[in-house]
């Protein structure tokens, strides 16, 4: 059997029409800015969030310094340059129940009422945006940010009888100035790179997570991000606090409906994490991939940091990515406390023509600062997955360890999987280890489970899974299942 | 007649170039042991292959039943299901999937298309459990990865381990003593002999004599070029222990050559 032909089904398997459910559009009334980035563009953005002085200087700084850079092609994937008078940086449902104003009139208004055709949207997407839903996911409370803003965060209430402040970026503006001015750009300052400088001037909306000291929060944080208006690009600015000895597992999941142009997602995250203190922060992506040609799919260029600031903190990022049709994202840890530790566990899957270039970087600063990577990536279709990590060791991180492994899976013979470690050590008491993996699903494999009975759906369903188990276990169990499920949906093909 | 399979031709899939059944006839009554003997070449594996669905072969010519269905129109997980196992010269490894998760899945879609209820994971347990005493194997097998960091006996081991549970009605074993040393082939024989019954056959595909002294066949074949070129008993294994395979290949050639 020849190269070509041998993966030939497997490959049939997995091109057939995949079932993007998300992929759906909300038809509501909105305000749309015009295409087009300028300085009255940021200023109007500004404006519409009636945002105060010091947070325009934020924006427009990081805009004049946007300017003078240039869009970052270094990443193993392929992209025209874009054209960001293109897209549209501004859009929201319009609200006419409560005015152009409704996000800054501050805690103690009365919540207003959400656009319905919105809450179909999120109920359609399981999404529990009303606090008193009996749904299974009640233990949960969710901020749900629809394009540019924010349209409802539940529980508020409940969490601010325990001191956790958990809203949307542009009420923290208003309501908490001094916390976020404090931290804004702390973790990634405006001119760290393109995206995080397009993101600093044109920050649509985000979530803000302040868990006061030794408070443990009693339930899980998430964020859902929805794309619904074409041409919109989605730049959410998301801070999370962990104050001294707290806790707190936040989790986000995102989609976008099925369109032909490419939509631009430019997201900034900072973590920041005291003494003592942990957090677990998971993300199951879904934005759309495109069409076969993973045309129309989501550009997802995102910069998620975050810094062990005090002694034994911990930060621990679980991410599984199967959607957009490129993606840049490399959540990392900046390790300044003594013994403080970082974790990265990955699972991202790539088909079609899908491009992901995604892994970590540790920083250790700190003493006896420890590091865990566990990276599985899964190729099938014609799409390149690259994992690319940086581990770096000071000189004043005495005895400091990292452990890596890197898996890739290939699935047929047109896809692509690439490794790129880079170790920088700089003190002789480091000790790192670095374990790295590939292995292809073959025909080998498939026949054997076949051979037992279990037919090739399941076979194939049964071996990805087997290979990201490490992963899924440390996703928060509902997640887990999410992300099982979606693994299933993006290889599904159909039996017989 | 369980198998029956007649003027047999199969080529590697898209390649005309690479006969290898060139009319390969053999019929398997339930509950008989049959050996499959030759040289390097002739199309043993290729054999298994076939009976068991591997696309990489195509054939070409000829009939294959199976308890009265057309074998070689069915899926490799349908053959299966209907009762036809193959313990592999190379057992596969598959990281991060449970021993225990792939035989309760295997096991259950046999019992489906037997019309049986699903065995949960307290059934199941209960189940491999037995089969683990039967064959004198490690307690820890169910919680491995399947056959991931096993040793080359131990893979082999738990293919018979499978067999055991899956109960088939044909058992082709694929040159399943290849690299094992004698205590290992000793548990595989005796793996099979436990799982000798009136209702289940055996095909033993092997190149060398030694593990047939332990399972003892009722029926052995000479395969060489595609083709069964000499049957007999038992006794066949001890003449070719003596000669080798060389005297039966020249008789068969002299034949050849003569009738032309």
């Amino acid at each position: 059997m020849s190269e070509a032909t041998q993966y030939q089904e497997i490959n049939d398997l997995l091109s057939k029409n995949k079932g993007y459910k998300e992929g759906f559009y909300t038809q509501t009334t909105v305000e749309t800015f015009e295409k087009g980035l300028n300085e009255t563009v940021v200023r109007a953005i500004s404006a519409k969030k009636n945002e105060p002085q010091w947070m325009l200087d934020f924006r427009l700084k990081a805009f004049e310094h946007w300017k003078t850079m240039k869009e970052p092609h270094w990443a193993k994937a392929e992209y025209e340059p874009l054209d960001y008078q293109d897209y549209s940086y501004y859009s929201a449902p319009d609200c006419s129940a409560c005015g152009d104003h409704c996000q800054t009139d501050g805690a103690d208004a009365a919540e207003p009422e959400m656009d319905p055709e919105v809450a179909k949207a999120f109920a359609a997407l399981g999404v529990p945006v009303y606090g008193d839903e009996t749904s299974e996911k009640t233990n949960i409370a969710v901020d749900a940010i629809f394009d540019s803003v924010s349209v409802s965060t539940t529980k508020r209430e409940d969490l601010a009888k325990l001191g956790i402040i958990f809203c949307s970026f542009s009420e923290a503006v208003q309501d908490y100035p001094e916390l976020v001015q404090k931290y804004l750009g702390s973790v990634v300052p405006y001119h760290d790179n393109y995206f995080a400088a397009l993101n600093s001037a044109v920050a649509s909306d985000g979530t803000f997570v302040y868990i006061p000291e030794g408070v443990r929060s009693p339930i899980d944080l998430s964020t859902y991000f929805r794309i619904n208006e074409a041409k919109t690009g989605q730049f959410e600015r998301t801070i999370l606090i962990a104050e001294k000895d707290s806790y707190v597992s936040y989790l986000e999941g995102c989609s976008a409906p099925v369109r032909d142009t490419y939509q631009l997602h430019a997201a900034v995250v900072e973590v920041i994490v005291h003494e003592n203190a942990e957090v677990k922060y998971s993300t199951v992506q879904n934005w759309y991939p495109g069409d076969e040609d993973c045309e129309g799919g989501i550009l997802n260029f995102v910069t998620k940091r975050g810094v062990c600031e005090g002694a034994n903190s911990k930060l621990s990022w679980t991410q599984a990515e199967t959607g957009s049709a490129i993606t840049w994202k490399y959540p990392s840890c900046v390790l300044k406390g003594d013994n403080s530790i970082g974790e990265f566990y990955s699972v991202a899957l790539t088909n079609r023509r899908q491009q992901a270039d995604t892994g970590t970087k540790m920083i250790h600063i700190g003493k006896n600062t420890r590091s865990t990577i566990i990276s599985k990536g899964l190729s099938a279709g014609k799409s390149d997955n690259t994992y690319r990590g940086l581990v770096k060791i000071l000189p004043t991180a005495e005895g400091a360890r990292n452990f890596t492994q890197c898996d890739s899976m290939l699935i047929g013979n047109q896809c692509g999987a690439h490794t790129f470690p880079y170790i920088e050590v700089e003190n002789p008491t480091a000790k790192m280890e670095h374990e790295a993996t590939t292995s292809r699903i073959g025909e080998d494999q498939l026949f054997y489970c076949q051979q037992r009975g279990i037919s090739e759906q399941d076979a194939i369903s049964m071996i990805v899974n087997g290979f990201c188990k490490e992963v899924f276990s440390e996703l928060p169990l509902e997640f887990a299942q999410e992300a099982e499920e979606l693994l299933a949906v993006s290889l599904e093909g159909s039996v017989g | 007649m369980l198998l029956k399979v007649e003027n047999l031709h199969a080529q590697v899939a898209e390649d005309e170039s690479k006969q290898i059944l060139k009319g390969l006839n053999l019929e398997v009554k339930p509950g008989e042991v049959h050996a499959i003997m030759g040289p390097n070449g002739a199309g043993k594996s290729t054999l298994s292959s076939v009976l068991a669905g591997r696309e990489d072969y195509e054939v070409t010519e000829g009939h294959a039943t199976f308890d009265g269905e057309d074998l070689l129109e069915l899926d490799p997980e349908d053959r299966a299901r209907k009762g036809v196992f193959l313990a592999f010269q190379y057992p596969v490894e598959i990281p991060g999937v449970s021993n225990k998760l792939f035989m309760q899945t295997a096991v259950n879609a046999i019992r489906e298309e037997k019309g049986l209820p699903a065995l949960d994971m307290f059934d199941f347990d209960e189940y491999a459990q037995s089969k683990i005493e039967l064959l004198n194997m490690r307690k820890d097998l169910l919680d491995r990865s399947v056959n991931v960091g096993f040793s080359g006996g131990e893979k082999k081991r738990n293919d018979i381990f499978q067999m055991a549970l899956l109960e088939p009605k044909l058992c082709i074993l694929d040159e399943t003593d290849s690299g094992l040393d004698i205590d290992a082939m000793k548990v595989v024989a005796n793996g099979v002999n436990s799982l000798r019954s009136e209702d289940r056959s055996f095909i033993v595909v092997t190149h060398y004599q030694r593990l047939l002294n332990y399972i003892k066949p009722d029926h052995v074949h000479v395969l060489y070029d595609g083709k069964i070129i000499k049957s007999g008993g038992f006794e066949l294994v001890h003449e070719l222990e003596e000669k080798g395979y060389d005297d039966i290949i020249q008789a068969h050639n002299a034949i050849q050559t003569n009738s032309k």
